[in-house]
């Protein structure tokens, strides 16, 4: 089984990401913040990471950062998942090296769509 | 409840003018598709749009009617692997066959809000430079002027555009109109929009290399997918290509097309009285 990382300081965000990707049969795991996803990766490094942006402690993007340099930090594919929906801040997202990039609000069909394209369906 | 001899009537224009066919169990979507054609034209209720159709002829309110029915359901790049294999196999190979003419004409014969047509646009412009002082056509068709309307703007909603199309292509292709998504101009001109009825004899359009015929006959009934299919086949030449959709098949149908071995979606055309082949479908497995 696949497994995903999902990054939002939002609960009720995290949980209604964590059904859809349990549909679509990837194991969960979930963080509040940048940092405490760290934390997962340095432990267990998943197949996909499911990204807000603006979070307390460490953000999104600085995750990413962070996450490329780890060992085996380049293997997950990472998708954004954000309110900022504007083409500077998808350019940012991508140059800091994620791999695809959905504009919230977000539903099941928007997430399969995304996650077949970075090729994990 | 709408009644019996009104869901006749009105299921009686939709099918005669589009080949659209509904069931019964169809009666709440024709009612709700219908009410905001009866509000529209100052009308309360069903039962007042039937009394108007039966009243006398009126072209325009018959048309409004058979375009409320339609289903438009649509998505950038559906499912993927056709048009990969467009980029991939079935391009070059016209890019080969054809290299004296240097002319492709490609048609997406139920194009719906354009979705189909522009990702077969982006697939070209990526193409890049071998295709210089190549002339494609893209000819895109609906029988819905509305969405015809929609697809010509080229402007999608955030949903819109996260279904189906990656992220790359949208930087690439698209620029923020508002709260909409606005398809790059240089796209939008590869693709020429027009009012077709696929009932219709398509002979005047000339022939297609390509044609995209997807998901629009599943709503046809089984002599009408014949027809179309028909007249369809008669616009290509022996090497061209038909696309149709996921749930859609020739068999049973008709004998001028074939599945094409390995590649889901893809047909290839049949000449000669259904016995012969018109091209042999290993020659695109092959190249794979
Ligand atoms: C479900 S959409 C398919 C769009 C696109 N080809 C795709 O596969 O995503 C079906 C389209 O067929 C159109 N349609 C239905 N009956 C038609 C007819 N008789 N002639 C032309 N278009 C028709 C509808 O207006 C609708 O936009």
């Amino acid at each position: 089984m696949k497994s995903c990382l999902v990054v939002d300081d939002s609960r009720v965000i995290r949980m209604v990401a964590r059904k859809i990707m349990e549909e679509l049969e990837f194991d969960v795991v979930e963080a509040e913040d940048g940092q405490a996803a760290i934390d997962c990766c340095n432990q267990v490094m998943p197949d996909a990471v499911l990204l807000d942006w603006h979070m307390p402690v460490m953000d999104g993007l600085e995750f990413l950062y962070a996450l490329r340099q780890l060992p085996g930090g380049e293997k997950p594919k990472v998708v954004f998942c954000t309110t900022k929906n504007d083409l500077e801040h998808i350019q940012e997202a991508i140059k800091a090296g994620a791999d695809e990039y959905i504009m919230k609000p977000f539903d099941s069909e928007i997430i399969q769509s995304k996650f077949s394209q970075v090729g994990l369906l | 409840m709408i009644k019996a001899e009104d869901f006749e009537l009105l299921c009686g224009i939709v099918k005669s003018r589009s080949g659209l066919t509904l069931s019964p169990d169809k009666a709440y979507l024709l009612e709700n598709r219908l009410m905001a054609v009866a509000r529209k034209w100052g009308m309360n209720d069903i039962d007042g749009l039937a009394a108007t159709v039966r009243g006398g002829p009126n072209e325009e309110l018959l048309r409004e009617i058979t375009e409320a029915m339609t289903t438009n359901e649509t998505l950038f790049f559906r499912d993927q692997t056709p048009f990969e294999q467009l980029e991939k196999v079935v391009l070059p190979r016209l890019l080969e066959s054809r290299r004296e003419r240097r002319h492709i004409r490609i048609w997406s014969a139920a194009c719906s809000s354009g979705q189909e047509p522009y990702s077969i646009a982006m697939i070209l412009k990526g193409m890049g430079s071998i295709l210089d002082n190549w002339r494609i056509d893209i000819h895109a068709t609906d029988i819905s002027r509305a969405m015809l309307d929609k697809a010509r703007a080229g402007l999608y909603t955030q949903f819109e555009v996260q279904r189906g199309l990656p992220i790359a292509m949208l930087m690439k292709y698209f620029q923020q109109a508002g709260d909409k998504w606005e398809i790059d101009p240089a796209i939008r001109s590869m693709v020429e929009f027009d009012e077709f009825n696929l009932l219709n004899d398509p002979t005047s359009k000339g022939q297609f290399d390509i044609v995209f015929c997807r998901n629009v006959l599943i709503y046809l009934d089984p002599p009408t997918k014949t027809r179309v299919l028909e007249n369809v086949s008669k616009l290509m030449p022996e090497d061209g290509v038909l696309y149709m959709g996921g749930a859609e098949t020739v068999m049973g149908v008709t004998e001028k097309f074939q599945p094409v071995n390995e590649h889901r979606g893809m047909y290839c055309c049949v000449r000669g009285g259904g016995g012969g082949q018109g091209m042999a479908p290993a020659n695109y497995a092959s190249n794979i």
